[in-house]
């Protein structure tokens, strides 16, 4: 159990890394982004990314896989495992052609104490994505709630 | 019929589509592939949560929500991806069988100076529940392929 009063400003976590196979890129883009790009390698070849490349909602969603796995290591209590109000200044970088590995890593850069919510505060986390040749491709700003451990019998 | 391009797109348009809902079965199985919290996977888990029942993962309505967009809009457009999402706000929980309504609005555009063909295209997109209260709101930028890039670049 990780309280909002354990959260250290700079602290950095590797996520772990995964690679995007062709036959996922499809699998997910046929449910959610059915682009010519995300789905045919003729089509995704005359493209401007150049070959069959993840949509950006699938990079986006293997951040919250490895992240939610490590959430799970961690072993929270869901009473006390807050929801994310949302997040800024996603942006994809360079495209995440099929065959590329993304390592995943995060960064607490600040945090407060929530006023409508005492019980809870909001840390803020800077997320990044770099390739196998280490190029960022994927960052964004996030916001999580952590319950606050001095005001929970408050 | 020729699909929509940079041109065609005007600043204070609006669109509304929908509506479509996520099935339980849906939100669990994006859950368990993406975001195996027990708020999106066990519905007596998630009443213990601050979620307070069973609801889809955030960045699932964010997927969702592009479909939506996709279906209605990005399909009959000349689309060359996105460079990113200004922001995002997840406002209120998704229940399974809400029906949600997507609505759009174009908030300004330019040409890129790099690139002539491209445009940029800023918008605002939100699913709303059957009060019309918001349960998503994205503020995000597509790359359009633009029809006549010379007659832009002259302007």
């Amino acid at each position: 159990m990780i309280w909002f009063e354990n959260i250290v400003i700079g602290a950095k976590t590797e996520l772990g890394s995964y690679t995007f196979t062709a036959d996922e890129i499809k699998r997910f883009a046929r449910q959610f982004d059915p682009q010519p790009f995300h789905l045919d390698e003729e089509a995704a070849k005359k493209s401007h990314f150049g070959g069959l490349a993840a949509s950006g909602w699938h990079t986006a969603s293997v951040f919250m896989k490895l992240q939610s796995r490590k959430i799970n290591e961690i072993g929270a209590d869901v009473r006390k495992s807050g929801p994310s109000p949302g997040y800024k200044n996603l942006r994809w970088l360079k495209p995440v052609l099929a065959g590329d590995t993304l390592s995943y890593a995060t960064e607490v850069t600040s945090k407060r104490p929530l006023a409508t919510r005492p019980q809870w505060g909001i840390v803020f986390l800077h997320v990044r994505a770099v390739n196998q040749r280490g190029e960022p491709v994927f960052e964004f700003e996030s916001s999580v709630l952590f319950a606050r451990r001095e005001t929970q019998n408050a | 019929m020729d699909k929509l391009h940079y041109e065609d797109f005007v600043e204070g348009m609006t669109h509304t589509f929908g509506p479509r809902s996520m099935t339980r079965d849906e939100i669990v199985a994006y859950a368990r592939e993406f975001d195996s919290q027990p708020m999106h996977l066990d519905e007596e888990a998630a009443k213990k949560s601050l979620l307070g029942g069973l609801a889809a993962s955030g960045w699932h309505t964010c997927c969702f929500m592009f479909r939506m967009l996709y279906d209605h809009l990005i399909s009959k457009t000349v689309s060359l991806g996105s460079p990113g999402i200004e922001e995002t706000k997840w406002l209120k929980p998704v229940r399974p069988d809400v029906p949600l309504t997507l609505h759009v609005e174009i908030l300004d555009k330019r040409t890129s100076k790099s690139r002539p063909e491209m445009g940029l295209v800023r918008m605002r997109a939100q699913l709303r529940g059957t009060d019309g209260m918001p349960v998503i709101d994205q503020t995000s930028t597509l790359l359009i392929g633009v029809r006549h890039p010379r007659e832009m670049a002259a302007q």
